[in-house]
């Protein structure tokens, strides 16, 4: 594995998935549910990007280039920056973080991400007191992503936290999986985790994130407003206007289980949505 | 050809071709081979088919006058009731795996998400088709009557296509090509109707 890692590292713009990542600690926010297989993880996405159906990525991304990579970071900021991958990885102490993932399509996965917290971004990047919102915009490329057409989606992808949102230690930059560096179908070379969020929130492949004043528009709720909302907090109690997001299947269980408020993660973040509507604010 | 269409051997041959979608179904659980989330599969694939064979009946009476070849005839009761099959197994796959029985969650579904209630309506409108596709049935009936009824059919389809339409979050593409096939179908049949009107 080190070897073949180490000699695909050594040809530019290859997809370096495999190369095992070191050096990373454990996190008290980890869960100790069983962890969904590799295989399921790497095979099973969603990245329209590289086509809609769940397989389809892990084929079409498989040629992807995440290195040479460039992730500008700007906005209401005291010291914009751009960061190549080297540096990227080097931002934090990498830390394991096992997660629960819970997709609006009701399936659900646990998944070992590697990363660091967001917050490394805000302390480096040092917004001024402008900024209340974080946007994030995911690499795109028509000629990278041939199947871009069909994804029936604005592209590039965009997404967006509120700044304390953006702040809890809960959200992640993550940079690997399985303690590898992130399979390109997974969102190489980094890619937000926010776990108390439907999937969708959590952006893949980003290339930009922008500190500003106005709350920033995302993608879906572009796509589709009544479906779609910026928040997007995992919530039993709100239905998918197409769907009941009471319960969910995890993948590799037969039976569905109960979903759980803010993806199980309320007592991390429940606080920021104090004296919220999240019926409106969904 | 005429001779082998209005033969035995050819009923059983599409009778056993019918049945590929089933099989290979079979042999993909067999292998564990039906990807990360087998329940959703399962249910796409049943779904799926039972839009294709629904089309495939409503082929037959366009492709019947193209090829001149009147013994088409002959697959099309089977070819509507093997799309009776697959949207039942795709109708149980739904009740059993994924709301497991819990009826007055069915219920709220069916009331509350368009894209089920058209999925259902479909099926409903397939449950008296299936149930009078005896040739006792349509005697009973009488040929009109029995034809009148069965143009239902086209209904069930369109609902197929619509409850498809829905389920789909932002690609469009293969919902829009049966819906384009159904269009189709119903475009050859303009100049049997017209002809028929003409006639009165």
């Amino acid at each position: 594995m080190l070897l073949a890692g180490g000699l695909a590292s050594l040809i530019p713009g290859r997809a370096k998935a495999g190369v095992k990542l070191t050096g990373y600690s454990k996190s008290a926010f980890s869960t100790s549910e069983k962890q969904t297989p590799y295989e399921a993880v790497t095979t099973y996405n969603n990245f329209y990007e590289f086509g809609t159906n769940k397989d389809e990525p892990a084929v079409h991304a498989r040629d992807f280039k995440t290195n040479p990579w460039a992730l500008r970071i700007d906005g209401e900021v005291a010291k914009p920056v751009t960061l190549d991958l080297d540096r990227i990885l080097k931002l934090a102490p990498l830390e394991e973080r096992i997660y629960r993932f819970r997709c609006v399509e009701g399936w659900s996965m646990v998944v070992p991400w590697i990363g660091f917290p967001l917050s490394a971004v805000i302390n480096l990047a040092a917004p001024t007191s402008k900024a209340k919102f974080v946007a994030f915009e995911s690499y795109f490329s028509e000629k990278q992503m041939p199947r871009w057409r069909y994804a029936g989606i604005p592209l590039p992808y965009v997404e967006g936290l509120r700044m304390d949102e953006a702040a809890n230690p809960l959200a992640i930059l993550a940079v690997g999986l399985y303690g590898e560096v992130l399979p390109n179908q997974n969102g190489a070379p980094v890619r937000l985790i926010v776990p108390w969020k439907y999937g969708f929130k959590s952006i893949k492949s980003i290339v930009r994130i922008r500190f500003q004043e106005r709350m920033p528009p995302t993608t879906w709720n572009i796509s589709n407003p009544r479906e779609y909302g910026f928040y997007s907090n995992v919530n039993p109690e709100v239905d998918h206007p197409r769907w009941s997001q009471a319960k969910e299947r995890r993948l590799g269980e037969f039976f569905k289980r109960d979903t759980l408020k803010f993806n199980g993660y309320g007592e991390q973040v429940a606080q920021l949505y104090a004296g919220m509507n999240l019926k409106r604010d969904y | 050809m005429r001779r082998f269409l209005s033969g035995r051997t050819s009923k059983i041959l599409v009778f056993a071709l019918c049945l590929t979608p089933l099989s290979m179904l079979l042999w993909r659980a067999y292998n564990g081979n039906l990807t990360a989330n087998p329940i959703e599969y399962v249910t796409r694939d049943t779904g799926t088919w039972t839009l294709r064979f629904l089309l495939l009946t409503l082929a037959v009476t366009p492709l019947r006058r193209m090829f001149k070849a009147p013994e088409l005839i002959r697959f099309r009761r089977m070819l509507g009731l093997y799309a009776f099959f697959y949207g039942f197994l795709h109708l149980t796959t739904y009740v059993w795996f994924d709301k497991f029985f819990d009826a007055a969650d069915i219920v709220k579904d069916i009331a509350k998400r368009p894209f089920i209630t058209a999925g259902f309506t479909g099926f409903l409108l397939m449950l008296p088709l299936a149930v009078t596709s005896t040739s006792g049935w349509i005697r009973r009936l009488g040929g009109k009557r029995w034809q009148r009824l069965h143009r239902l059919v086209y209904f069930s389809t369109l609902a197929g296509v619509i409850h498809y339409y829905w389920l789909v979050k932002s690609d469009i593409r293969l919902p829009v090509f049966y819906g384009a096939l159904l269009a189709l179908a119903m475009l050859l049949r303009l100049p049997i109707w017209l002809s028929r009107v003409r006639s009165v």
